[in-house]
């Protein structure tokens, strides 16, 4: 019962911005490849809550390894979502992209989305090249953690701020949840950490 | 005997005073300081296209986008200015070229299009204007509206001479 009620919570908080975002009325006035574009990055933001719960192994029916493993093709997920995002908006208005990424886009959202960028893609290389580089453990997870509270906290700050094809009370509570699940995360008792630790 | 030593000092420690004043550049003599050129805006040149022909209407309308066209300096209205206008609006995206259009400011330098409604598009809801002609600089203007529902838009430039 417990789960089941876990589950829900998870489930509408994070389906429910992403379901409301497919149903925006500026939807009709955009092609296929600028919805994909602003889908993905909904998608990502939606997906980013579950990603603190599973490394901490905190989801019911999925703890210590199929959490983690589960974490793993999430960050994976987030990467191609950041691709299909970046890659959809930059067909739809190439000069617009080219500015955030020359830090002159009259849009300060949009340079909170390029940090969150950033830091993404640097956590995906840490952990791609943590055994090539025999990275220390605790030196690894540190920079993880950080990179993870950056690309959070961008992200919140890049949704928030644009008026696009979110509903802007359920963008809310998903930038609320996200925080939320992360912060929550790492508030979580050492042993949890240090059982999943040995576990890997 | 009138006592003149305190008037002179006071006459010497005013006019004194009134040589820094002038020479420290505190106080300017009144003159005319001049309308000053608008500047370009950040990402107001994006998607535009050079030429984009004169309309009577961008699409089917509904929405208006006017402003005014005046020298720097002076002031004085500019007639028969060339302003390009784009959007992304109900009607297409800002790189379509038939979400392009432009337009002649009148006699008194004032412009006034009719076009789609605009949307918000890369995260707001905003226009864009280009002056385009020889006689002064390019400017680019990116107007954002205060309201998405808002049905009109306005934008005023003061051009420099080239």
């Amino acid at each position: 019962m417990r789960a089941a009620l876990i589950w829900l919570a998870v489930l509408v908080l994070s389906a429910v911005p992403v379901v409301l975002s497919l149903a925006s009325p500026l939807l009709q006035w955009r092609d296929p490849v600028y919805i994909a574009a602003g889908a993905t990055g909904v998608l990502a933001m939606a997906l980013m809550p579950l990603q603190p719960l599973l490394a901490t192994g905190r989801l019911p029916g999925l703890g210590g390894f199929r959490g983690r493993r589960l974490h793993r093709i999430i960050g994976a997920l987030l990467l191609l979502c950041l691709l299909l995002h970046v890659a959809g908006l930059w067909i739809t208005s190439p000069p617009d992209v080219i500015d955030v990424f020359l830090l002159r886009s009259p849009t300060p959202f949009s340079t909170w989305g390029l940090l969150a960028m950033v830091a993404l893609l640097l956590s995906a290389a840490i952990t791609a090249l943590r055994k090539p580089l025999r990275l220390r453990w605790r030196l690894w997870r540190v920079a993880h953690l950080g990179l993870a509270a950056v690309v959070i906290g961008g992200t919140v700050a890049h949704a928030l701020l644009i008026e696009g094809t979110m509903e802007p009370v359920s963008k809310a509570l998903l930038s609320l949840w996200l925080t939320a699940a992360f912060a929550g995360s790492l508030a979580a008792p050492l042993r949890h950490r240090a059982s999943a630790r040995r576990q890997g | 005997m009138p006592d003149t030593r305190f008037p002179r000092r006071t006459l010497l420690a005013a006019s004194g005073a009134a040589a820094l004043l002038a020479a420290s550049g505190l106080v300017v003599p009144a003159r005319a300081k001049g309308l000053a050129p608008t500047p370009t805006m950040r990402g107001g040149a994006n998607n535009y296209r050079p030429g984009a022909p004169i309309v009577e209407r961008i699409g089917g309308g509904g929405f208006w986008m006017s402003g005014s066209v005046r020298r720097a300096g002076d002031g004085a209205p500019l007639p028969g200015q060339r302003i390009q206008i784009w959007a992304h609006t109900t009607e297409g995206h800002e790189r379509d070229w038939h979400s392009h259009g432009a337009t002649l400011t009148d006699a008194d330098g004032l412009f006034r299009l009719e076009m789609p409604q605009i949307v918000p598009a890369f995260g707001q809801a905003h226009g864009h204007l280009a002056y385009e002609g020889d006689g002064f600089k390019t400017v680019f203007l990116r107007p954002l509206m205060a309201s998405p529902k808002d049905t009109s838009l306005e934008a005023h430039f003061v051009l420099e001479p080239a």
